[in-house]
């Protein structure tokens, strides 16, 4: 029986029944982690002395009665920019590679409190701005189903991991798909729910309008129960929203039927810049929803190229004002040689951050600059709600949204980061749905002629992640 | 039509965003920015006259809470990320003659 291979709610099962013990657990992912990590570099930081530890209070509880819940006992991988009380949270970044927070964020919470164990922050792209990974000071990640390509990005070291075994389940966050993206390229199931849904309580920000946190795991199921565990209204994030108590029962979607469900697909989702393969297998995806019941159609989104640009005016924008904490003063990175206050804080952020993030920031700062304010930021603001229009106009005809999580499969090392416009347009499925708030779900659809992973993208209106869980277990099961 | 960004240009956002840019640095930042400009006036075909901005998909209000206090005293822990302290302060290069 090789442990480390389980899915979360396998294991669970498992240790609830005694047949594994929690420390047998953590033990097995750690074994696997040895032997993999020094190829993949999936973690930034390891914690096995404590998780060993904390293996020995929650196998307490679990003996005792106290915990008894799917996830108890199961070992968790927490992508690094969410903090973890006492451990080293770094978002990738040398400006915060000595911090060590003084508090959790309550997604994580929410997991300890379901008898969770961390093993590891994941690696990812610095503050979480790239789309492969390869921007973080740590050095990037590696696709573990063909290391010479990357995992995606910016959640890729926990997409990785998750892909390498070396964890049972991973928390990620997405601001434009970094959570659907990476678990597209890597072959696993990634969520992005329903703005508001997750608490961004203790999630270092990037663009706060966007930012969600969600589950990357081994399949569905998975999928579902960690959601149900990190979900929570949360008086502590002001735009987190109140949901209905049965609205929170996402495992309870976990049922085959898509029967009379109204999938609609994107016409302008498979035009130019659409690789064959990736088409042919994402349309295969929406044939087996179809011979189980679904109602297929093509249709016309309006403004799908539009929101790019005005993505990364909002995303770059909120981010020079988020970042502006990162001052060497209270917290993280301060240079060594400086001459007065404001020459401290400019070098300690010129030194400490890295290409991308320093060209968000200065992009951001323009684009809020008197002058340019209306003419970038303001016209983003309206293209987002065009674009919200134009969403909710699709969601009267239609239940879900189907299409590709990326136009591509994973692209080689070193090929991305030279041309950050292109590297943008490869977001143009994902983004849009952060735009609008929606729920997104990314499930494996099959591997190109290379055996590099391909995922299928399905989106809802806000608040029906129980329909895309639905289509999700149905596809999944039907493969 | 192209965007073209000046030094002064540079100079004025590095000082916004609190950069020091090496000159290297200075002149990638200028092509970058103007191929992203460049490509962001795509948003100018758009008509959004009338449109309301949305900065929130829902219709959110002001959060407010008691003004109770719930954490207790975590300084000594805070402090312990500072680069430099002392007697319980934050340690800042000196800033009034």
């Amino acid at each position: 029986m090789d442990i480390a291979k389980m899915t979360a709610t396998e294991l669970g099962r498992k240790i609830k029944a005694k047949e594994i013990s929690v420390r047998e657990a953590v033990e097995a992912v750690f074994d696997r982690i040895k032997s993999v990590e020094g190829e993949y570099n999936c973690y930034v930081t390891l914690c096995e002395e404590q998780a060993l530890k904390k293996a020995e209070e929650v196998q307490k509880k679990i003996d005792d009665g106290t915990l008894t819940g799917p996830l108890a006992g199961v070992p968790v991988a927490i992508k690094d920019n969410m903090c973890t009380k006492g451990v080293l949270t770094t978002c990738s970044s040398k400006i915060l590679g000595n911090f060590k927070p003084t508090f959790s964020s309550e997604a994580v919470l929410n997991l300890e409190k379901a008898g969770a164990i961390i093993i590891g922050k994941t690696n990812m792209d610095e503050f979480a701005m790239g789309s492969t990974t390869e921007t973080s000071f740590f050095g990037p990640t590696k696709n573990p189903r063909n290391p010479e390509y990357v995992p995606g990005g910016s959640s890729g070291g926990s997409a990785a991991a998750v892909a390498a075994d070396e964890c049972y389940y991973a928390l990620g966050s997405d601001t434009g798909g970094s959570i659907r993206q990476p678990s597209s390229y890597c072959g696993v199931v990634g969520m992005k729910p329903t703005y508001g849904t997750v608490s961004r309580y203790g999630l270092i920000a990037y663009g706060s309008s966007l930012d969600q946190i969600g589950p990357i795991t081994k399949d569905v199921t998975d999928c579902a129960t960690v959601l149900e565990a990190i979900a929570s209204y949360d008086a502590k994030d002001s735009t987190s929203v109140k949901r209905e108590p049965e609205d929170y029962k996402f495992t309870k979607a976990l049922v085959e039927d898509v029967k009379g469900l109204k999938i609609g697909i994107p016409r302008t989702y498979f035009g130019e810049g659409i690789d064959e393969e990736v088409k042919e297998k994402v349309l295969a995806a929406a044939k087996v929803l179809e011979s189980r019941g679904a109602i297929v159609e093509e249709f016309d989104l309006g403004l799908v190229d539009y929101a790019i640009p005005a993505y990364y005016i909002i995303a770059s924008a909120e981010a020079s004002s988020n970042l502006a904490r990162f001052d060497g003063v209270k917290y993280g990175y301060r240079t060594e040689d400086y001459d007065g206050l404001h020459n401290m804080y400019k070098k300690s952020r010129s030194e400490g951050f890295g290409a991308e993030v320093k060209r968000r920031i200065m992009l951001g700062s323009f684009v809020l600059s008197s002058g340019y304010y209306d003419a970038y930021y303001i016209k983003a603001l309206k293209t987002k709600a065009l674009i919200k229009k134009e969403f909710d106009k699709a969601f009267e005809k239609y239940d879900i949204i189907l299409g590709p999580a990326a136009p591509t499969t994973a692209p080689k090392l070193g090929e991305s980061l030279s041309d950050p416009i292109k590297m943008y347009l490869g977001d143009i499925y994902t983004i849009s749905v952060n735009l609008a708030g929606l729920p997104g779900i990314c499930v494996p659809c099959g591997n190109d002629k290379n055996g590099l992973p391909i995922g299928v993208q399905l989106i809802g209106d806000c608040f029906s992640e129980k329909t895309l869980i639905r289509a999700a277990y149905t596809y999944e099961q039907s493969r | 039509m192209a965007n073209v960004i000046t030094d002064e240009t540079i100079e004025y956002v590095g000082i916004l965003a609190k950069l020091e840019l090496s000159g290297e640095e200075k002149e990638a930042a200028k092509k970058d920015m103007g191929n992203m400009l460049n490509y962001i006036d795509m948003l100018n075909e758009l008509d959004t006259d009338g449109v309301q901005p949305m900065s929130n998909v829902f219709p959110v209000k002001n959060v407010f809470r008691e003004d109770v206090v719930t954490n207790g005293d975590d300084s000594e822990n805070m402090l312990a990320n500072a680069p430099e302290e002392k007697d319980g302060f934050y340690v800042v290069p000196k800033t009034v003659e």
